[in-house]
């Protein structure tokens, strides 16, 4: 074994990308990257990035470059469906091939792992910093730091993806990856690795912010906010951060197998010498279920508020929209072999199964019947965050029909693995995640950024969504019923797909229509910022306590920590206020808050070094980097000094700074 | 005579109204005059099934769907009445009850309806799941076809173990006869799907999982892997082909008088990844060769990690002990 080889491991020149789809997207990245280092070097903001952002523990500004990273990645993920679609469309008989076999198998497990863990993950805990403290009436989560690292975990893991795009190609097994064509007999090179590290080290991050916010809920409420006083959201979160300490572990636990079975040669598996693939799959799916249960129980939590603040009325049923989560919470995790009927397991067992899925309808019904009658009697402003909640319904409805029928066994057989899946799981994930998330960031964009978006370039980017989303993926309903298998990247003529596969190509663009007008209506809105001023800090007449502080929220968020007497603490003080009550004359205290720290980013960056040395072979990287992160964890967990003080005087003159009440008194 | 003049002032909130309408009007215009154009003379398999299971099977889709629109219907009237009822903006305002926050009788009529829809379809979920678990075979009264499938790195090999005659991509049966088809993998996992006949069941290797189907009619189906499997995943479709009970056997009686023969050394060769565009037939002259595949991953571990393509003999092993059936309680 040569030097070169311990050094670099496997990593030689033919790992850089050999089609040309590739090597211009490789070009344009790297080109805006140098643009991008160039301008911070030029404008000199390096310490200012340094200071201000990348070094920052204050939950706002970690949300914030949570839903900056999701967004590009957002970019990314459509680039792929854009590429997936424009294969399908050329792809009757052999002539067409836009993109070849290999590619096209790396760009839609690109796409799914993606949109997944670095779109929806990255959105809902982006939503969850911004808006969790606020809404609990506190000053911060419960461990800064640790927010800081999972942050900094999941962008090394999103730097991982997207590096398999330069060096070495990305996995073709799909977003889950079922071995054994995950297995080094089937997939030799390292799109696997990739796959399996990127999701190993994101994972880890999201594990840590299952806890923090689990934590920050449980201990970190204002005073006299009882549990049945927490907004719903609040308690999606828990719910969410529940099924995230259950269910990641395992997702760990099976990557962590695969990984040996390719590192070492272990066979937890592979076809052959005692492996059993069909424990990957029953393992994979253990995790997978109550995943998207993580992602769509946050939106749930978003319409929630939404709805009631837009309706100007109490949200519907509180309770039972608790005791409604908690249903699916519990069914999300007895589930898990709906996704693989077609295994071979015995009547009995996919009965079972169905019969568990098809129960979730009913809690997820009454969810949707609450919101409703929420609008009943109320006064509904349709802005932005209505139409999503409009669209969201139609298409989650449709979703949860589609659902109901694979959830029967002896359905499921017609029409498992087909496009009838995939639209099927699109209609739910975009019609209820993506646009909950879509919802919740147009609502409390105010909030964080002190003006509001534009509404009606809002409203044309709903409308495109909506509408590209039953052109795309209506069709694919009928495609699955015509036989059309999923990931397929060329098809007989005789078929008489192409049609139906133009249709839904269509359905993109439209889609993508609607991520330009978002991408516009922030520049609009920025642009026009002055015009659009939140003045208040209550531009939607909100009822939570984050509509209670001022636009932009300040970085302690509260210079008096508020008392909550009930559900909607804020719409009561404003009720209260309009009858001549004024609030208490503020009572200032010194306040603690967490010092900057650049560990999150350096541990992250030990995480890449170990993810990327076992992805290439590079023992030492790997060797080096465990070594790092263990060594900044105890340096960092030694020192005592990590938090600064605001005396009680400098927070009184922060907080007339701010001129909080001004605002409140137009309702005295 | 007086003539009556209806004014409509042309303000811009009614052009905008007449926009709007017209847009959605034209859309769903759209919708439905593109559904028919694209669906004219499409054949979708699975709703125009050719044999008894894929039948059942479509005609459970459309009770489950009639039963869901229970629902669904309600659901998509509230949200449209009560938005255009209860906006901001409605000129004539409706009943504003700000802290009207829940109702036991309207909760209860949505837990309870849900429940009892759930609780039917249950019960037709419990007894379908048993009527067409792909493991039982089918009642008829004609001698069932055995067929024994392998999923190949990108094409299917069809083993008619009786008939000691084989075929790659191309699935031959009788017409009203029960197929009970034994199927494997020698490659990554696929799902093998005839949709116009019913339902998939996955092709894993080192194990044999069941299916049991029937063509009542006789004609061309497609056939195809519906689980990723590498490559030529896109290739991995085939024709099964229901004939006549008559023209079937003399399919059978030419195949096997073919000179090309499917043993361990030809088995071989076809197993290594490539694509097959025309179908293949051969006369079977191992007997024994699916037993084969399937034991050839129960091997224990030699010292190179990679399943071989060289397979020892199996022991002389009973394969029905192989099947999933013991994996039920999993």
């Amino acid at each position: 074994m040569s030097l070169l080889d311990v050094v670099f491991g496997r990593l030689t020149f033919n790992a850089l990308p050999h089609d040309l789809v590739t090597q211009v997207a490789v070009v344009g990245i790297v080109l805006l990257g140098i643009a991008i280092i160039g301008a911070l070097f030029y404008f000199k903001k390096w310490t200012w990035l340094w200071k201000n952002w990348l070094t920052t523990l204050d939950a706002k500004k970690i949300g914030v470059m949570y839903i900056i990273v999701a967004v590009i990645m957002l970019l990314r993920g459509v680039s792929d469906a854009l590429m997936i679609r424009a294969q399908q469309v050329v792809g009757a008989g052999d002539g067409g091939k836009f993109i070849s076999s290999d590619t096209f198998q790396q760009v839609f497990s690109a796409h799914g792992t993606i949109m997944i863990f670095f779109v929806a993950m990255g959105l809902m805990f982006g939503l969850i910093n911004l808006v969790l403290p606020l809404m609990l009436g506190t000053r911060d989560v419960a461990f800064p730091f640790m927010n800081s690292v999972s942050f900094w975990l999941f962008t090394a893991g999103m730097i991982l993806v997207n590096a398999s795009l330069m060096l070495g190609g990305f996995s073709p097994g799909g977003w889950l990856g079922y071995p054994p064509l995950t297995e080094l007999a089937y997939s030799p090179g390292p799109g696997v690795d990739y796959w399996i590290w990127a999701l190993q080290i994101a994972g880890v991050g999201s594990l840590l912010s299952g806890i923090n916010f689990l934590t920050t809920i449980l201990c970190k409420r204002a005073k006299g906010m009882t549990m049945m006083k927490m907004p719903i959201f609040a308690w999606s979160v828990l719910v969410t951060t529940l099924l995230i300490i259950f269910a990641f572990p395992i997702l760990t636990a099976t990557l962590g197998m695969l990984g040996l079975d390719r590192l070492m040669g272990m066979h937890f598996f592979t076809s052959g010498f005692g492996g059993n693939p069909m424990m990957y799959i029953n393992l994979i799916w253990a995790w997978g279920h109550p995943e998207v249960y993580i992602l769509i129980l946050p939106a749930f939590g978003i319409f929630s508020e939404v709805v009631a603040t837009y309706s100007q009325k109490r949200l519907f049923g509180y309770k039972t929209m608790v005791l409604a989560l908690f249903g699916i919470t519990f069914l999300s995790f007895v589930v898990w072999l709906h996704h693989f009927f077609t295994m071979g397991a015995g009547a009995d067992v996919n009965a079972f199964f169905g019969i568990t899925t098809m129960i979730i309808a009913i809690p997820t019904g009454v969810k949707i019947f609450n919101w409703l009658f929420t609008m009943f009697r109320g006064r509904i402003n349709f802005k932005t965050p209505m139409f999503w909640f409009f669209s969201f319904v139609v298409t989650f409805t449709i979703g949860g029909v589609t659902g109901v029928l694979m959830a029967v066994p002896a359905i499921d057989f017609q029409i498992h693995n087909s496009l009838f899946l995939v639209a099927h799981f699109h209609n739910v994930i975009i019609g209820g995640v993506v646009f909950g998330y879509f919802a919740g960031i147009t609502y409390w964009f105010p909030k964080i950024f002190g003006f509001t978006l534009n509404e009606r370039l809002g409203r044309y980017a709903a409308y495109c969504w909506a509408i590209g989303f039953l052109v795309a993926f209506l069709p694919l309903y009928a495609l699955g019923l015509m036989g059309a298998t999923r990931r397929l990247d060329h098809y007989d003529p005789s078929t008489g797909w192409q049609g139906l596969f133009i249709v839904a190509g269509v359905g993109v663009v439209i889609i993508c229509l609607g991520i330009f007008f978002q991408l516009l209506q922030l520049a609009v809105s920025i642009w026009q910022r002055k015009k659009n001023l939140d003045i208040t800090g209550d531009p939607w007449n909100g009822r939570t306590l984050e509509w209670s502080v001022p636009s932009p929220a300040p970085f302690y968020n509260f210079a008096v920590l508020p008392v909550v007497h009930s559900r909607d603490p804020f719409w009561e003080q404003k009720e209260a206020a309009k009858a001549g009550h004024h609030p208490a004359r503020p009572v200032y205290v010194d306040v603690h808050l967490p010092k900057n720290s650049g560990f999150g980013v350096i541990i992250a960056a030990f995480a890449f070094m170990v993810g990327f040395g076992l992805i290439w072979h590079m023992w030492w990287l790997a060797i080096v980097g465990v070594i790092g992160v263990i060594v900044c964890v105890i340096i960092r967990t030694s020192d005592d000094d990590t938090e600064y003080t605001i005396s009680a005087a400098e927070m009184e003159r922060l907080d007339h700074g701010h001129n909080t009440y001004a605002a409140k008194e137009q309702y005295a | 005579m007086m003539k009556t003049y209806i004014m409509v002032k042309l303000t811009k909130s009614v052009v905008k109204r007449i926009i709007t309408v017209g847009l959605i009007l034209l859309l769903v215009c759209a919708a439905v005059v593109g559904s028919i154009v694209l669906l004219h003379g499409a054949h979708i398999d699975v709703l125009n099934p050719q044999g008894e299971v894929a039948m059942k099977e479509r005609n459970l889709i459309v009770f489950t769907l009639l039963l869901s629109l229970i629902v669904v219907v309600p659901v998509f009237t509230l949200l449209i009445v009560f938005s255009l009822k209860y906006r901001a903006s409605n000129p004539k305002k409706a009943a504003y009850h700000p802290n009207w926050e829940g109702n036991r009788l309207l909760e209860t009529i949505w837990w309870g309806i849900p429940c009892a829809i759930i609780l039917v379809l249950g019960i037709v979920t419990w007894q379908s799941s048993h009527a067409l678990d792909p493991y039982k075979h089918l009642d008829s009264n004609v001698k069932a076809l055995n067929v024994q499938v392998v999923a190949l790195q990108w094409k299917w090999l069809f083993i008619y173990p009786d008939q000691h005659i084989a075929s790659v991509n191309l699935l031959e049966m009788p017409q009203n006869t029960p197929v009970n088809f034994s199927i494997t993998s020698d490659a990554p996992m696929n799902s093998f799907w005839i949709p116009s006949l019913g339902g998939q069941i996955y092709a894993m290797s080192g194990m044999s999982t069941k299916l049991s189907l029937v063509a009542n009619k006789t004609g061309d189906f497609k056939g195809s892997s519906a689980n990723i499997s590498g490559q030529g995943f896109a290739d991995m479709h085939f024709t099964a082909r229901a004939v006549t009970p008559a023209d079937f056997d003399t399919w059978v009686h030419t195949t096997q008088q073919l000179t090309k023969s499917l043993d361990e050394t030809s088995y071989n060769e076809l197993a290594k990844p490539a694509s097959v565009k025309a179908p293949l037939f051969y006369k079977l002259s191992d007997q024994n060769l699916y037993d084969t595949i399937v034991m050839k991953y129960m091997m224990p571990a030699p010292t190179n990690s990679a399943p071989k393509a060289t397979t020892p003999k199996p022991t002389n092993m009973n394969m029905n002990n192989m099947d999933m059936s013991h994996m039920e309680g999993m």
